[in-house]
């Protein structure tokens, strides 16, 4: 206890003397000059540049940004509940939520990767992962909308995910956690991690029509932590590179016992041959459990399937398929420059930056310079591979992306700063300070072929006297720098939701005029629909109530429902019948045990209600629709259990007899 | 406008005055162009159903009305998400009125009678052509009372106009009408 207290103080000590003697930012008095304010500025009324998407971490969700405003355009549901709009409360979306452990609220989401073509962010979809029970989600950028969410088996914690090949052929994710696979017999001791583990990538296949993702294979790896990944291209299309670490396949006490070895892994996959041996037949189908559920948008509803078989390829039985090339200290990034031709390793305990060339990594493999084989894989010599180091880049690399000037840009978690070096001689250029303890950075097409070259975002971890104190808990920050310059220069400060992880952006452009305005009613095939007021009705079905209900401004049909009893199921379907941009109608009843249904126009959804004692129960619309939302509003009637009370519904016509004249 | 650019301006030279260190400050951080303002008639939407001033704006038979709700400033707020029921006379209902009545009131200095007489035209609410009951008294957007009677199935207000047409629109409903409503005189 007392020699791991000693070890960190010392660790910290070091990493304080380092962070004075040779990594303080040399600029710091300017680090927000003079026209910070006009190059952020986008007047009112005018659009942004970029979309940005940043991962929520905790928060499960993914926020919109736009850039350079730093304004925050809209938070899009993927794996958290929200009662906000429904998610995961309406009938409807409680199926997106489904796995094989049953029906979960909540996840970890942190990276995130925009849909390519050639390399090139196509604005088709965003992928997210969530780290927790392992899944994969697309978001449709048409709709910005949760479209699809696939469990992986042989999984847990899917960390080094999503991420994709250069035209969305496949999506990416492997295992942060190794575990026992899924068919084996898993309770076993938990330090026979050696015998038993398995580190586990998933290939998901994407239908390039409509998007939907199955998974293709998966590869069975050697027992490490894989942290992150990212496709090969142009010059390395057709492999992928994973950064590894706990290559001591430590499963105690990973803080100490994973940073053992000097150096982990990077791990070269050959993609495309393993996709060749999948077609040729090979691999083993192994029984397992995992969820599919799919969002149709013609009727607003999600099925949940569980599947219950993969093929699984053991790599070690495929020679040439993966190497192994030694990385210094725990690799977090493993980022590809535009070309394909550098792979660069951020190994978070190190003191330097390898870069590998894909070039002398095909020669060492011609040429089998290996130094040995790690659990069956050759590894390759580190120098064989090696482009070369940067030295004295910072303390903690974490991440890397590149613009489109041949630079690369780095953030340092220790010393807190970005640091921008040149690929080609891998001189320091610039560096920045952050506020504080950066993890991610993010630069527009900054991990494709066509990087951008304008911004550079950089997400903090830590945000102590940054923003006005509001408690313990404090938001985390984005910054945002100018990079157009040989200087990077920070421009903005602004706080996030959630704990923002990997990012992406993309000209608003490529997005901006494909965006659905509303649904056609007239495509709205959920089977409880009411394209109009004269089919709202209510339907007894045994104790199941259903109210096929319409909303357009500013009433709901029907407003006035009697013959529910106690003990019975009601379900609302309120079918929002408004065409028009920015429409949205809500619903809620008093009691009612769930979220409010926040329905888009031309969309129906569904809230469950189970009314709890008799009397009148009041309902509305919470949506500020309109001047008279405060009107659209309407009563249930409960009566006891076995009441005569027979089922009637009615707008506008349930008038008292003695007044049948209204005053305005 | 005039404002906004003086802002920039200034805001341009407090950064070359700051940064002139750079070399690498150039014409294009220069101050974004200054928005011109629009109510929500001016969102670009070729999707959406038409709201009430687009249905107006589209009939030959309104181009009088669609004037006159121009020179009293009422389509912003006609284009606002409602619910408006719009009681809309034909070019033909404006012309039954006195020679040099309209041209009177589309004179700038007449403006806040024009204003009153549309807004006598607008009630909140969207009510169907159906809905209404003989006797109803409707409580109009400038404060006044129409009211409604029915006779052989049509629907009349202030004994003075008929509903002729009645078209839904996003924001609402128009009842196109074959009179001009004239609010009661100022107390
Ligand atoms: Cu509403």
């Amino acid at each position: 206890m007392n020699l791991i207290k000693n070890n960190a103080l010392g660790l910290a000590t070091l990493a304080l003397m380092f962070g004075f003697s040779s990594c303080k930012p040399k600029n710091v008095g300017s680090a927000v000059s003079g026209d910070a304010a006009s190059k952020s500025y986008v007047a009112p009324g005018k659009y942004d540049e970029y979309y940005n998407f940043v991962s929520g971490g905790f928060s499960g969700q993914m926020s919109v940004y736009g850039l350079p405003s730093g304004r925050l355009l809209k938070v899009v549901p993927i794996f958290s509940v929200n009662p906000e709009n429904g998610w995961g409360y309406s009938e409807e979306t409680k199926p997106m939520l489904n796995t094989s452990h049953g029906f979960i609220p909540w996840d970890d989401q942190h990276h995130l990767d925009l849909s390519q073509t050639n390399g090139e962010i196509d604005g088709r979809w965003i992928f997210a992962n969530a780290n927790n029970t392992p899944r994969v989600a697309r978001v449709d950028l048409a709709t910005f909308h949760t479209a699809e969410i696939l469990e992986l088996p042989n999984s847990a914690g899917n960390h080094s995910s999503p991420f994709i090949t250069e035209n969305t052929e496949y999506v990416i994710a492997g295992t942060r956690f190794s575990v026992p696979p899924d068919d084996s017999n898993g309770d076993v001791p938990i330090n026979t991690y050696k015998q038993n583990f398995k580190g586990t990538i998933s290939f998901i296949s994407v239908d390039q029509t409509n998007g939907n993702m199955d998974i293709a294979f998966q590869l069975q790896c050697p027992a490490v932590n894989f942290d992150l990944s990212h496709a090969g291209k142009g010059v390395s299309s057709g492999w992928f590179f994973f950064s590894c670490y706990n290559t001591e396949q430590a499963n105690t006490l990973l803080e100490v016992n994973a940073s053992k070895r000097d150096k982990d892994f990077i791990m070269a996959v050959n993609w495309k041959q393993a996709a060749e041996l999948i077609k040729a037949g090979k691999g083993r189908k192994q029984a397992v459990k995992y969820a599919s559920n799919r969002y149709n948008e013609k009727t607003h509803t999600a099925t949940s399937t569980i599947k219950t078989e993969v093929t699984v390829m053991d790599v070690k039985d495929f020679p040439g398929l993966v190497y192994f090339i030694p990385c210094p200290k725990s690799p977090h990034g493993c980022d590809v420059n535009p070309t394909g031709e550098y792979i660069v390793g951020s190994g978070k305990l190190a003191a330097l930056i390898p870069v590998f060339s894909f070039d002398k990594i095909q020669k060492a493999i011609a040429a089998k310079a290996f130094e040995g084989e790690y659990e069956g894989i050759p590894v390759i010599k580190y120098d064989a591979a090696l482009y070369g180091e940067v030295k004295k880049p910072g303390l903690g690399p974490l991440h890397t992306e590149f613009d489109d000037k041949g630079n690369a840009y780095t953030t340092m978690f220790v010393s807190s700063e970005v640091v921008k070096w040149s690929v080609k001689d891998l001189k320091v250029l610039d560096r920045v300070p952050t506020y504080y303890s950066p993890g991610h950075l993010m630069i527009p097409g900054g991990d494709s072929k066509k990087p951008t070259g304008k911004y550079l975002v950089a997400y903090n971890k830590i945000t102590k006297d940054r923003f006005l104190p509001t408690g313990p808990e404090l938001a985390q920050s984005a910054q945002l720098f100018d990079i157009s310059g040989d200087k990077m220069q920070l421009i903005l400060d602004y706080p996030t939701i959630g704990e923002p992880h990997y990012a992406q952006a993309v000209a608003a452009s490529i997005i901006r005029d494909k965006s659905v305005k509303f649904f056609k009613i007239e495509d709205n095939s959920n089977p409880y629909v009411s394209k109009g007021e004269p089919t709202a009705k209510v339907v007894r079905e045994g104790n199941k109530v259903h109210v096929y209900m319409t909303a357009i401004r500013s009433h709901l049909t029907p407003d006035n429902i009697e013959g529910i009893k106690l003990g019975d199921e009601v379900y609302f379907h309120v079918t929002n019948i408004e065409q028009d941009w920015d429409v949205p109608h809500g619903f809620a009843i008093k009691g009612a045990a769930t979220g409010e249904l926040l329905i888009m126009p031309g969309e129906t959804t569904t809230l469950k209600w189970v009314p709890d004692r008799a009397g009148i129960i009041p309902f509305y619309c919470t949506d500020f629709c309109s001047a008279l939302h405060q009107e659209m509003s309407g009563y249930a009637r409960v009566s006891p259990a076995g009441s005569n009370v027979p089922i009637s519904f009615s707008t506008g016509t349930n008038q008292p007899k003695s007044d049948s004249i209204p005053a305005k | 406008m005039k404002k906004h650019k003086i802002f920039f301006a200034f805001l341009l030279i407090g950064s070359m005055a700051a940064c002139n260190d750079s070399s690498t400050k150039t014409a294009e951080t220069a101050a974004p162009e200054v928005v011109a303002n629009g109510g929500q008639e001016a969102v670009k939407d070729d999707e959406s159903a038409k709201d009430i001033v687009k249905v107006a704006i589209g009939s030959k038979d309104h181009t009088t009305l669609v004037a006159a709700l121009k020179q009293a400033d009422l389509v912003t707020s006609l284009s606002n998400a409602g619910p408006f029921t719009v009681f809309a006379p034909t070019n033909a209902a404006f012309d039954k009125l006195p020679a040099g009545t309209v041209e009177g009131l589309m004179k700038p200095e007449k403006k806040e009678d024009l204003q009153n007489i549309l807004q006598y035209h607008v009630t909140l609410a969207a009510m169907k052509a159906e809905s209404f009951i003989d006797g109803q008294v409707l409580g109009m957007v400038n404060g006044d009372n129409v009211t409604v009677s029915i006779k052989d199935g049509k629907v009349m207000l202030n004994n003075s106009a008929t509903i002729v047409a009645s078209i839904p629109a996003s924001n609402g409903i128009i009842h196109v009408i074959d009179g001009v409503l004239l609010p009661p005189a100022k107390k």
